[in-house]
């Protein structure tokens, strides 16, 4: 049971704080790994076999093979350690939001243009229901 | 004596760097953006820095989760721009000074800052993407520049009221060093986004606008921003916002807003942009 925090009734998000940190550790050091040429290349080669150097969950490399970015922020990975994935990928940040809110890279990037997603009806869980 | 006669702020978007480097700030998307920095292009020739002191966060690059420092000081001769994920930016190697920045540790230190001292150290785009909306593509960065990492990463950051209080005692830092140096801080971030999660893409134009007219006249009421405030209220990441603070406890109390812009959007954020002159500067 993790203490309560202030910041647990915001809507979508998840704060990157010290038991997400302790939670994701590994997960996150799997994607720092791949900052040189040479791990994006192992990778690449046989992702199920790289992931298998690091002492991850199973979980937490089912997500990774999936590409399912929301499914690893659950379960500890923070964007900017899961960014060296998605570059590996050739994939910008903006792709990565769309991915992670459900919409197309062209919605998402027309909501931008349009002024982004405003802070009204999305400061509290309970504006979500 | 040093001394500082102005301060920046800017966000540092990486979608930034890579228009910069691919070529694109010509086209439509990024051209309104880019305009809001050609006054500063003019400004800086105008009024050149020896050092920039700059304030800016590291994104998973120099620092993974095996360290973490809340306060970090480049103190390095060099510092080369980093691989993060798609090879290094093609920017030039950054130059620090490495004997200010020893002088500025000690001062900070026994001002009570505990700062982390950092010898070896890559600078991603947080530190490289505000030199290239200034300077261009040089082929050599045109001034020494010292980098202050603060961790944003890894919540909690430092306050914001931590980051103001620490600017002050980094003003007090760089006035006592006895070479004669022209100094400017840069406060980096921001300003309002969010990356992560089914609420990204969060912008708050009110609270980045108000924010951008605050920071000269009344620092101190932006250094009550609690934390929970600025992740409701500015998004996940909007929270790097607090290393403007340092840039500005740095400046007298009294300074002239000199250029302000404010653009929505660079990819998922908004680009906030300031020159701040100390009030009693000759410039």
């Amino acid at each position: 049971m993790t203490a309560a925090h202030d910041y647990d009734d915001i809507p979508g998000t998840t704060v990157f704080d010290a038991e997400r940190a302790r939670v994701g550790y590994h997960l996150n050091m799997f994607c720092m790994s791949l900052m040189t040429p040479e791990h994006r290349a192992a990778f690449k080669a046989d992702e199920r076999a790289y992931l298998q150097r690091f002492p991850m969950t199973d979980a937490q490399r089912d997500a990774v093979i999936g590409r399912d970015w929301n499914h690893m922020i659950a379960l500890g990975g923070n964007i900017y350690f899961l960014a060296k994935l998605f570059s590996t990928d050739g994939h910008s940040f903006q792709y990565a939001a769309a991915q992670m809110t459900g919409m197309s890279q062209e919605q998402y990037a027309q909501m931008m243009r349009s002024g982004g997603r405003t802070p009204d009806g999305n400061r509290f869980r309970s504006e979500w229901k | 004596m040093a001394v500082i006669y102005a301060g920046l702020a800017t966000s540092h978007v990486p979608a930034i760097g890579a228009a910069i480097d691919l070529g694109r700030t010509r086209e439509p998307y990024w051209q309104p953006l880019f305009e809001g920095y050609e006054f500063t292009r003019r400004w800086i020739i105008e009024h050149p820095p020896d050092v920039i002191l700059l304030v800016y966060n590291d994104h998973a690059s120099a620092f993974s989760l095996e360290l973490i420092p809340t306060f970090a000081l480049g103190c390095a001769e060099e510092f080369l721009p980093a691989d993060e994920g798609w090879g290094p930016r093609p920017v030039p190697p950054v130059h620090g000074d490495a004997e200010f920045a020893a002088h500025i540790a000690q001062s900070l230190i026994l001002d009570e800052f505990d700062l982390t001292i950092v010898n070896r150290m890559a600078v991603d785009h947080g530190l490289t993407v505000p030199l290239s909306l200034v300077f261009g593509q040089p082929q050599e960065w045109p001034c020494r520049v010292i980098p202050l990492a603060v961790n944003v990463v890894q919540y909690p950051p430092p306050t914001g009221r931590r980051c103001f209080n620490l600017g002050q005692a980094l003003r007090r830092a760089i006035v006592s060093y006895p070479k004669p140096l022209r100094v400017m801080v840069w406060g980096t971030g921001g300003m309002s986004h969010q990356l992560q999660g089914p609420r990204a893409g969060l912008i708050n134009q009110p609270f980045d606008n108000h924010f951008l007219d605050t920071i000269g006249p009344d620092p101190e009421s932006l250094a009550r921003i609690a934390h929970i405030e600025y992740l409701r209220e500015a998004g996940s990441e909007g929270i790097e916002l607090v290393m403007w603070l340092i840039m500005r406890g740095a400046l007298d109390a009294h300074v002239r807003t000199v250029h302000r812009f404010y653009h929505v959007p660079a990819s998922n954020t908004a680009v906030g942009h300031l020159i701040l002159e100390n009030a009693g500067a000759r410039t």
